[in-house]
C-alpha cells in the first residue's frame, strides 16, 4: 500500500486539514495510508524521520472515487479537536471523518476509543481556556512621554498555554477588558486589542519583564484571605497545578504560609480571654433597658399583630418564614376567614396574595363586593407544608395547629366585632363553629350565632383553593358560579344588624 | 493615625475570610463588547487562585468594616472581641476592586459588613459601593451583596439592581442555636427577609405578555451560610434546615462552614474545632440533593446517630444501606436510577445515556468515561458482568472503607 505523508503547520487552522482529508476521502485513502506529519518536527510518532511516503501531489493525482462532505457533527467537533497540541491530532480527526462516513452515529457512541480520545483532547484544549482565564495576570505598562490625560490605560500580560488557543479565548479578554489596551505574550502567539481590534499573531514571543508595583497589595490579599487553620494543599494542588505557579507571583508566599500556620493555630488556641473593649460594655448596657412588657390580651391589631408574630404555640413555627396575621379595617363589618397562609403568603407575609387569593378577589369583583371593607385572615397563622425536592406542597393543618391558633382568631373577633363571619372551607368552619358541622350540609347556607347584641351572621362559603383544584369544566364553572353567588350575600349584607 | 490601605485591606480581609461563599456564576453571560466598559460574567464563574487551605479565589471578599454591634459567638468582629478594627470608605472599596479586577485577579467583588449604627446605615454604604461600580464606572463584573436583615425595602430593591446574587447568613442550623450564639439576631428576620428577596427574585425572572422584562433583581440568586460544629445540632438537623432553605426560599447554594478557631475566641465556642471531614462529607449530601435526585432525609436515614458517616461519601453509604436495589442494569436502568449508583458522576450517566442508544455499554467501556471500574464494579451490571449478589457480602462495606493506617510507634 502506498502511504502518503500530509505535512501541516503547528497550528490549530482548520482549513489546511480540511483541505486534506476532503481530497484524501474523496479518493477512499484509508486511515492508515496517511502519515499526518507537523512542520518543523517531521519525524514520525517514534521519532525516525521516514521518507518513504508519497506526498500530497501524488495522492491528489489519483483519481475521485466520490464526494464527500463533513457532517455537521464532525464541523461541531474537528475545529476543537485541532487546537490540541497532540501531534496525533490530524491523524485522530481523519480517523474519525473515515469512520463517520460508514456510522453516522460514531460521536454519539462516547464509548468508542477514537471518540473518547477526541472527548478528552477537546476537554483539556477547555481547561486550558479556563485556566489562561484564571491565572492570567495582566500588570500595568507605564504611560508614555506626549500621552496625555485621558488615554486609555495600557497593560501586558504573559501566559503559556499547553495548547493552540489563543484565537478560541481572544474574544473572552477584549469582551472582558475593553476598555484599556492590552497585549498578552505567549510562546505560541499573542493577542493585541486596541478597543477596536483584536488581533492574534503566530509569532512565539519572548517572557517580557513585568512589575507595576501593584502585586504587593494583591499579596498582601491573598495572604490574609487565608485561613491557617485549614491547610488543604493536595487539594490547592488539585485546582492551581504546578506548573502554573512560576507566573503567579502570590504563589511565592505559599510555603510560608503553609509553614507558619500550625503555630498560628497554636497562638490562637493557647490565648487568653481578654476583657472585651469598653465600646461592647457600652453596647450591651443600652441592651439592658427593660423591654415593655406584652398585655396578655392585645387592646389594638396592631399589638395582637406583634403577639401572633412570636407565637410558639405548635410547630409550625419552626419551618414556616412567619405568622400571616389579618388585613383589613379595623371596623370591618364583614371578616372572611379562610384556611392558613400559602406558599406565597408566607414568603410576603400578607393574606390571600396567592393563587387562591387572586381567585378569591376576582369573585369578590365579579360579586360587585368592595374588597378594601372586609377584614381578611386565616384560621392558622403559620403555613402548613410538606417538601417534595424544591417545592413545598401545601398540607391541611389538623386539628391540633387550628386548637392552638384559635386564641388569636378570637381575639380578630373581639376586636373587630364584625357583623358578619365568612369561613371559606372546612378548616375555618371548624374553628368557628367546632367539630360538629359537616362542610357538606352547609355549604352555601348562613346562619346566626349569639344573641343581641353579640348577635353575627355566618356565612359558610368554598375555600378557593378547593375550586383550583376542579381545573377547568363543567363542574369547575359551575362551582365557581355558586361560589360567586354565595359572595353576592356580602354585598347584599344589610347596613344594620340582626336583620 | 490612621491605618495604611495595605493595612486595612490586611484586616479587613481576614475578618472576611469566614465566610465560605465564593462563587462568581448563576448569573448568566454579560460582557462588555456593546458597553466599551469593564468587565463581564461567564455563567460558571473563575477561580484567579487557591489559597493553601484548598479555597479558591474568584471575588475580592472584603467587610467594609469590622466593627460590629452585635456579639455573635462564633464571630471574629463581634462586639467583645479584640481584633484590630478598620474601615474603608465606599470609594477605597471601589477602586481596590476596579484595580485588582484590570490586572485579572478577580472576577469581582463579594462586600459584606459589620453593622454600624443602623441596618439601614449598613446597608445603604453597601449599595453605595455597588451602585457606583455599575452607574460611575460602568462595571459589568461580578457583585455579591450580603444583604443586612431589617434594612428597608428601597435599599434592597437597589441592592437587587446592582448585585449579582445577595445573601444573608442564618449562621445556625437551629432557632434555639442562634438565640444561644447569636443573641442579636433574629431567626425570623432572617427568614423574612429571605422570604422577600424570593418573591423579588422570582418576579425579577418573569416577562410582562408582552414579552417586557422585569427589573432586574439578582440574577444569581440568593445563598446562604450555616455553621457547622459550634453548636449540638446534628447533620440531620442541619440538613433539615437546608431543606427548607432550599424548598422555601429557592436558594442557589447554601454553604457550611465548619466553625474554625479564630483569635481571641469567645469562652462559649467549643475548645475544639470539628473536622473538617464533617464540612467535606454535608457539602457532598448537599451536592447529591441538588444534582442527583437525593431527598436529604435519605440519606441520614440509616445513622442511629443522626450524623454522616464520616468514612464513606453519603452515596456510598445509601447504597450499603439499600443493597437490595442493586446491582443496576447499566443498559435499562433509568437516570435516576444511575444517578444514585456510587461512582457514577452526573456527566458519566449522561455519556452512557448516550452512548446506549447506539450499543450496549460494557463494564470496561466505562474506563474511557472517565469512571473507576473498581468503585462501581459491585454495583452494576453489564453484558459480560455480573457482580456477586451484593446482600451476600457481608464485608462489603470493610471493601470501601479507608485502610486503617498503622500507628506510629515513635
Amino acid at each position: 500500500m502506498t502511504r502518503y505523508v500530509l505535512t501541516l503547520e503547528d497550528s490549530a487552522a482548520f482549513e489546511p486539514w480540511r483541505e486534506m482529508a476532503r481530497a484524501a476521502l474523496q479518493r477512499a485513502v484509508p486511515p492508515e495510508a496517511l502519515d499526518w506529519r507537523i512542520r518543523g518536527g517531521e519525524t514520525d510518532l517514534f521519532g525516525q524521520i521516514t521518507d518513504d511516503g508519497a506526498g500530497l501531489e501524488a495522492l491528489t493525482a489519483l483519481p475521485v472515487v466520490k464526494t464527500v462532505t463533513l457532517r455537521a457533527s464532525c464541523i461541531a467537533l474537528l475545529p476543537d479537536l485541532l487546537c490540541h497540541s497532540d501531534p496525533g491530532r490530524f491523524a485522530l480527526a481523519y480517523r474519525i471523518a473515515w469512520r463517520v462516513q460508514g456510522n453516522p452515529h460514531l460521536l454519539e457512541v462516547v464509548t468508542d476509543a477514537d471518540i473518547a480520545r477526541a472527548r478528552i483532547m477537546v476537554r483539556q484544549n477547555r481547561e486550558d481556556c479556563h485556566k489562561m482565564a484564571s491565572f492570567l495576570r495582566f500588570r500595568e505598562e507605564p504611560v508614555q512621554q506626549g500621552e496625555g490625560q485621558g488615554e486609555r490605560r495600557r497593560f501586558l500580560a504573559w501566559f503559556e498555554p499547553q495548547h493552540h488557543i489563543l484565537e478560541r479565548i481572544a474574544p473572552f479578554f477584549s469582551k472582558r477588558f475593553t476598555d484599556m489596551d492590552w497585549m498578552i505574550l505567549t510562546p505560541r502567539g499573542s493577542i493585541r486589542w486596541d478597543g477596536k481590534e483584536l488581533v492574534c499573531s503566530p509569532e512565539p514571543c519572548e517572557q517580557p519583564e513585568l512589575d507595576d508595583g501593584f502585586g504587593e497589595l494583591w499579596d498582601t490579599y491573598y495572604a490574609s484571605t487565608f485561613n491557617p487553620a485549614r491547610v488543604r494543599t493536595k487539594a490547592m494542588r488539585r485546582e492551581m497545578p504546578g506548573r502554573y505557579w512560576k507566573n503567579l507571583p502570590e504563589t511565592r508566599l505559599i510555603p510560608q504560609l503553609v509553614a507558619g500556620a500550625e503555630a498560628r493555630v497554636r497562638t490562637m488556641a493557647e490565648q487568653e480571654l481578654q476583657p472585651a473593649p469598653a465600646f461592647h460594655e457600652r453596647l450591651r448596657a443600652r441592651e439592658q433597658l427593660p423591654a415593655e412588657p406584652m398585655p396578655d390580651v392585645a387592646e389594638n391589631l396592631e399589638d395582637l399583630a406583634a403577639q401572633v408574630r412570636t407565637c410558639t404555640a405548635c410547630p409550625l413555627h419552626c419551618s414556616a418564614t412567619q405568622a400571616v396575621v389579618g388585613e383589613g379595617p379595623a371596623d370591618a363589618r364583614i371578616m372572611v376567614v379562610g384556611e392558613q397562609p400559602g406558599d406565597q403568603e408566607d414568603l410576603a407575609g400578607r393574606p390571600f396574595v396567592g393563587p387562591a387569593g387572586q381567585l378569591l378577589h376576582e369573585a369578590l369583583g365579579e360579586a360587585g363586593v368592595d374588597r378594601g371593607a372586609l377584614y381578611l385572615t386565616n384560621a392558622v397563622k403559620h403555613f402548613r407544608f410538606r417538601l417534595q425536592g424544591r417545592r413545598r406542597i401545601h398540607q391541611n393543618p389538623d386539628a391540633g395547629h387550628v386548637a392552638a391558633c384559635r386564641p388569636w382568631l378570637e381575639q380578630e373577633i373581639a376586636l373587630i366585632r364584625p357583623k358578619l363571619i365568612v369561613s371559606l372551607g372546612a378548616t375555618a368552619l371548624r374553628a368557628l363553629d367546632g367539630p360538629g358541622m359537616a362542610m357538606s350540609d352547609v355549604r352555601g347556607t348562613s346562619w346566626t350565632v349569639g344573641r343581641g347584641e353579640n348577635a353575627v351572621r355566618r356565612l359558610a362559603l368554598a375555600h378557593p383553593s378547593w375550586l383550583l383544584r376542579l381545573g377547568e369544566g363543567a363542574q369547575a364553572e359551575s362551582e365557581r358560579q355558586r361560589f360567586v353567588e354565595g359572595l353576592t350575600r356580602l354585598r347584599d349584607f344589610p347596613d344594620q344588624s340582626g336583620s | 493615625m490612621k491605618k495604611s490601605l495595605s493595612r486595612r485591606l490586611a484586616i479587613l480581609s481576614d475578618a472576611a475570610k469566614y465566610d465560605a461563599s465564593c462563587a462568581s456564576s448563576g448569573s448568566g453571560r454579560r460582557d462588555s463588547a456593546k458597553s466599551g466598559g469593564l468587565g463581564s460574567t461567564t455563567g460558571n464563574g473563575i477561580c484567579h487562585a487557591f489559597t493553601p487551605d484548598g479555597r479558591c479565589v474568584s471575588l475580592l471578599k472584603i467587610l467594609l468594616t469590622n466593627f460590629c454591634v452585635y456579639d455573635c459567638a462564633y464571630c471574629i468582629n463581634r462586639s467583645s472581641s479584640n481584633v484590630e478594627r478598620a474601615r474603608f470608605t465606599p470609594e477605597e472599596v471601589v477602586w481596590l476592586t476596579l484595580e485588582f479586577y484590570r490586572r485579572n485577579c478577580i472576577e469581582g467583588l463579594f462586600l459584606s459588613s459589620g453593622i454600624i449604627r443602623s441596618s439601614d446605615h449598613t446597608m445603604e454604604q453597601l449599595v453605595q459601593v455597588a451602585r457606583d461600580l455599575r452607574l460611575k464606572h460602568g462595571f459589568r463584573g461580578y457583585i455579591h451583596l450580603k444583604t443586612i436583615p431589617d434594612a428597608s425595602p428601597r435599599l434592597l430593591e437597589e441592592a437587587g439592581r446592582y448585585a449579582d446574587r445577595l445573601s444573608i447568613n442564618v449562621e445556625m442550623p437551629t432557632v434555639a442555636g442562634l438565640e444561644q450564639y447569636a443573641p442579636q439576631k433574629k431567626a425570623g428576620g432572617i427568614r423574612q427577609a429571605m422570604g422577600e428577596m424570593r418573591l423579588k427574585i422570582d418576579a425579577g425572572k418573569e416577562r410582562s405578555h408582552t414579552g417586557r422584562r422585569a427589573e432586574r433583581f439578582s440574577p444569581g440568586g440568593q445563598s446562604t451560610q450555616m455553621i457547622v460544629g459550634a453548636d449540638a445540632a446534628s447533620d440531620q438537623d442541619i440538613l433539615a434546615s437546608s431543606a427548607n432553605l432550599y424548598g422555601s426560599y429557592g436558594l442557589r447554594r447554601v454553604y457550611y462552614s465548619a466553625f474554625s478557631p479564630i483569635p481571641d475566641a469567645s469562652a462559649l465556642l467549643p475548645a475544639k474545632s470539628p473536622p473538617l471531614q464533617r464540612e467535606h462529607r454535608l457539602y457532598q449530601a448537599d451536592w447529591l440533593f441538588r444534582f442527583y435526585g437525593f431527598a436529604f432525609g435519605e440519606l441520614t436515614a440509616g445513622r442511629a446517630d443522626g450524623m454522616l458517616d464520616l468514612e464513606l461519601d453519603p452515596k456510598l453509604a445509601w447504597a450499603l444501606d439499600n443493597r437490595a436495589l442493586f446491582p443496576v442494569d447499566l443498559n435499562r436502568a433509568s437516570k435516576e436510577m444511575l444517578l444514585r449508583v456510587p461512582g457514577l458522576g452526573v456527566k458519566a450517566v449522561a455519556a452512557i445515556l448516550r452512548a446506549r442508544r447506539h450499543q450496549a455499554v460494557r463494564l470496561e467501556d466505562l474506563a474511557r468515561l472517565n469512571v473507576s471500574i473498581r468503585k462501581v464494579r459491585p454495583f452494576v451490571q453489564t453484558p459480560g458482568w455480573s457482580p456477586a449478589r451484593l446482600t451476600d457480602r457481608q464485608d462489603l462495606r470493610s471493601l470501601f472503607s479507608p485502610a486503617p493506617q498503622q500507628m506510629s510507634l515513635l
